[in-house]
């Protein structure tokens, strides 16, 4: 893989390139799902390719190919200086970049047991065993079930003389149970919904989740939503669960925080942001108790955002993006951080695969954990929604106006955790709603939820995102906005 | 001449891309070595080649300018009624042989499915002729032209332009042991641009086969004075408005709604069309259906399975006609299928994926001049499901919503969140215009009218 790499370097510079990197990615997923007490499917697949990313006359050009021969890979590169080139023609300026050191490295990502070597049939064997225990409950009437393992191996070469060889080993898995019944469709997932909880691990992620035991309440609480009350309208204290609080972080900080949205790059698509330059030290993002980093150090957890150096060859480091409640950092590259005066980039250019350009994504943005613990918040709360595993999201295109849904509710009235609740949802603006924030749960119930599939760029990039949460409190918030007319 | 153009030279032209475009026969020949090594009952090979290229601008300055070439083949293996999918784009003879035993492998770990069908045999296909080579080969240099004119079409209004202007060609060959043979090429181009102002943005998009049909600068042009009419927003109250929905928005919303119509999905009791099949469920002026060969579609002859995709009338006079059947659906339901599955396994079944909903004769602007107070809305942004059998989606308007009253547009307004159930939503639609091809970002392609639907229910309001 490094000689393909070398070589594509090579000729970008005898094209006359000024800056170049070569990614060659070798890519193996392997997808296992089951449905109502059958193997739904078992889907293995495997990429290599590479990608050439170059600076010519002062502008981005980038070529990709999974042809690896020696003449294809010359072919590409040069064809990514004559892109630059093109792109050339409507410049305003000359590309420039953060000064970064060489770097001559490897690193593996932590994993105990390579999922590559579990059976298909003891991932299948585990899954059934799931669906059963789901569909004994009466009312279900649909269980699933999935585990997706991923291995990326990836080298990296910069015309700086950085060579860098990574691999990283991904699992995810998680069940649902659905209840089709009274002109309305329950569903309640475990561990989390949308794929349930991706870490950047191996095996060991799936047996440490105990699947077989949450069964029988996930399915019974699928069934008993149906008779549930519906979430009221008003205002109302809510306390979020540690997964919808995950993508909370994502959709309400981790977003406005990536710089090139804040520069315009991504307004014809993703959006961009209302964290606009003159806020950086000045914007009570948050309530005081509030501290957020993003975090791509192999130390913060094994979430799907960790590695240790990012797509341009930036070391992986953990960036404070709420400090006190005040908005303090960003998620930048090389070039946007020199746009900005930043004297270093934050290390979060990522790319999908070999077919696309590094972009800035998160990494782990992460609430620091609180001292609180849940059962001490609930007691703690008067008059109050506690809501868990997500159900819908939405938040517009500057990342001020957000609704969430969530799959269950639990009313909380004197303290006491009462009556189930169906349908709940919340909504706010960004900055008011983390403001309200007065109870953060500690690091016990602190758990780095995996957001894998996170779309942005264009053409379209999916990447795998890690947020720590622990259940927090958020006073005063609109609740059943979503029923609401 | 400089001495980094003769270097080109050296290594070919840019446009000369790496692995020819796939044929027929070269299809043919990679699934001839997938048999030899296949020891399955069945084998099926799916074969996708894809040259595409991306010019990308923003800030009025082309930022990320990619291009990428692929062949990739992927084996389905069946085996005592067991069956798996491997699939790479590692393509020399050895890798062939250990994706075509790799699949066979996996497949055979897995229980055995009494209902699992045996692969189609040879099918006869429509002919549809979806590829233009000026398409596929647009250079990096033309995009770029086109780009900077549009560029400068936002500097006359002092606006800042950023967008896309993509060009590409793909082919897919699906065959397999039982004699079926497959093949289908198009091409692909889009332009999409957005243009800012200091208060306000306007967005244009439109995509086809023929890149020639694209004109970038109307579209720039029309985001433009988008951008320009909703300068100085005004705040709003939620609530529910009249409002003119354009194409784009249209189908961002059908979006949402069209995998109902998957018969497996009724069947598992996903759906919300879940007991509602037959029922007059919008109102009448409501035609829907799934054609693959409506001119104004892409896509090919053939579903995942290699079945003939089917022209299906879906809603017929407000009431639900027809779900669409993947072969597996339809033998458990009883029915003929439809050609709408996916490739197999998958989790899903199938969908009607080339939705025309029959438009009317109403241009926009006349559904402006026809309405007293109300909302025009260009596109919506980020739209997900509240609730699946009430069938509530929630979203944003963006780049370009507009205060009508007394029949004209009178000024930009801030965006505004809706939850609004669709089945709802298709019983309110009081005007339509001429159906067209429309694209977004949050579905796929759709051939669907404008519409002007009653009481759409906005719920909140956000800041720009």
């Amino acid at each position: 893989m490094k000689e393909f790499a070398q070589r594509a370097l090579n000729t970008a510079g005898v094209c006359r390139a000024s800056y170049a990197d070569v990614r060659v990615v070798d890519y193996h997923q392997r997808y296992v799902s089951t449905k109502n007490g059958q193997a739904a499917g078992v889907r293995d697949h495997e990429s290599l390719g590479l990608g050439v990313r170059v600076i010519a006359d002062g502008a981005w050009g980038f070529a990709s190919t999974d042809d690896l021969s020696p003449d294809s890979i010359d072919r590409t590169a040069a064809q990514a200086v004559e892109v630059a080139r093109a792109s050339a023609l409507a410049k305003k300026h000359d590309v420039e970049l953060t000064f970064e050191d060489t770097a001559v490295d490897q690193w593996e990502s932590p994993c105990r047991i390579d999922p590559f070597t579990v059976p298909v049939s003891a991932s299948i064997d585990l899954l059934l065993k799931v669906d059963a225990e789901l569909r004994r409950v009466p009312g279900v009437t649909l269980a699933e079930g999935a585990m997706d393992f991923r291995r990326i191996e990836q080298w990296f070469v910069s015309s700086l003389g950085s060579e860098i060889r990574q691999l990283r080993t991904q699992t995810g898995v998680g069940y649902s149970a659905s209840s089709f019944g009274d002109g309305e469709i329950q569903k309640r997932s475990y561990p989390s919904s949308f794929g349930g909880q991706y870490q950047t691990t191996g095996y060991e992620l799936v047996e440490q989740l105990d699947l077989l035991g949450h069964a029988p309440r996930i399915a019974e609480e699928a069934v008993a939503l149906h008779q549930a009350g519906q979430c009221p309208q008003g205002v109302k204290d809510i306390i979020l669960g540690g997964s919808q609080l995950g993508l909370q972080i994502h959709e309400s900080i981790g977003h406005p925080i990536e710089l090139d949205r804040v520069l315009g790059d991504e307004a014809n698509y993703a959006g961009m942001s209302f964290l606009t330059l003159e806020k950086r030290n000045r914007l009570k993002y948050a309530s005081e108790i509030v501290n957020v980093v993003a975090d791509a150090r192999p130390a913060h957890g094994p979430g799907l955002g960790i590695f240790a150096y990012d797509d341009e060859g930036v070391p992986a480091q953990e960036t404070p993006i709420i400090r006190d409640g005040l908005f303090v950092g960003y998620l930048s590259s090389r070039e946007s951080a020199r746009a900005v005066g930043l004297g270093r980039s934050s290390g979060a250019m990522r790319a999908e695969h070999w077919n696309r350009i590094p972009i800035i994504r998160m990494t782990n943005v992460s609430l620091q954990p609180g001292a609180w613990k849940l059962e001490d918040l609930i007691a703690d709360t008067e008059d109050g929604i506690l809501m868990e595993t997500n159900r819908s999201w939405s938040i517009d295109d500057r990342r001020y106006n957000f609704q969430f849904g969530t799959e269950i509710g639990w009313e909380i009235k004197g303290g006491k955790r009462t009556r189930m609740l169906k349908n709940p949802s919340y909504g706010g603006i960004t900055t008011d709603f983390w403001n309200s924030c007065d109870a953060i749960c500690g690091p016990k119930e602190w758990v780095l939820w995996g957001t894998p599939n996170c779309g942005k760029g264009q053409p379209g990039q999916l990447m795998g995102t890690g947020h720590g949460a622990a259940p927090a409190r958020f006073r005063q918030v609109q609740v059943g906005v979503a029923y609401g007319h | 001449m400089g001495q980094a153009t003769v270097a080109l030279r050296n290594f070919g032209s840019a446009e000369s891309l790496n692995h020819p475009m796939l044929t027929r026969q070269h299809a043919l020949e990679l699934f001839h070595q997938v048999i030899r090594y296949s020891t399955a009952d069945e084998t099926e090979a799916l074969i996708t080649s894809n040259r595409y290229a991306l010019t990308r601008f923003a800030n009025n300055s082309i930022h990320q300018n990619v291009t990428e070439d692929g062949l990739y083949l992927s084996v389905r293996a069946v085996s005592d009624k067991r069956m798996a999918r491997a699939g790479s784009n590692k393509l020399e003879e050895g890798s062939i042989r250990r994706l075509a035993e790799a699949a066979l492998e996996l497949a055979k770990l897995q229980p055995r499915d009494p209902e699992l069908l045996p692969m189609p045999g040879p099918q006869l296909y429509r002919g549809v002729d979806r590829f233009y080579p000026a398409t596929a080969e647009l250079s990096p240099q033309e995009r770029a032209e086109t780009v900077a004119g549009v560029i400068r079409r936002a500097e006359e209004d002092h606006l800042t332009a950023a967008g896309v202007f993509s060009s590409g060609a793909s082919a897919t060959a699906l065959f397999n042991s039982r004699g079926l043979r497959a093949f289908h090429e198009e091409t692909l181009s889009e332009f999409s641009v957005t243009m800012l102002g200091p208060t306000s943005s306007g967005w244009a998009k439109k995509t086809g086969a023929n890149h020639l049909e694209l004109d970038p600068v109307a579209l720039a042009d029309r985001a433009a004075r988008k951008a320009l009419t909703a300068a100085e927003p005004h705040e709003i109250p939620p609530c529910r408005y009249t409002v003119i929905l354009e194409p784009s928005a249209v189908l961002d919303l059908f979006g949402f709604l069209v995998f109902d119509f998957s018969g497996l999905a009724v069947a598992e009791q996903r759906s919300s069309l879940t007991g509602r099949v037959g029922q007059k469920l919008f109102g009448a002026n409501v035609e829907l259906l799934d054609d693959v060969y409506h001119p104004l579609h892409l896509g090919a002859p053939f579903d995942g399975e290699g079945v003939p995709r089917q022209r299906v009338t879906l809603v017929e006079h407000g009431a639900v006609k027809n779900l669409v059947y993947a072969r597996q659906t339809a033998r458990k339901l009883g029915v003929e299928p439809t050609g709408h599955g996916f490739p197999l396994p998958n989790d899903y079944g199938e969908a009607p994926m080339s939705i025309v909903m029959e438009g009317g004769r109403h241009s926009v602007e006349e559904m402006i001049r026809a309405t007293e107070r109300g909302l025009l809305v260009t596109r919506l942004w980020y739209i997900r499901e509240v609730d699946p059998y009430q069938k509530i989606v929630t979203g944003m308007t963006r780049d370009g919503t507009f205060w009508i009253e007394d029949g004209e547009v009178r000024y930009g307004v801030k965006n505004l969140r809706f939850n609004q159930s669709l089945i709802e939503m298709l019983s309110q639609v009081e005007m339509m215009g001429p159906a067209e091809r429309a694209a977004g970002e949050e579905s796929f392609e759709m051939v669907v009218p404008a519409m002007r639907v009653s009481n759409f229910n906005f719920s909140s309001v956000t800041k720009f």
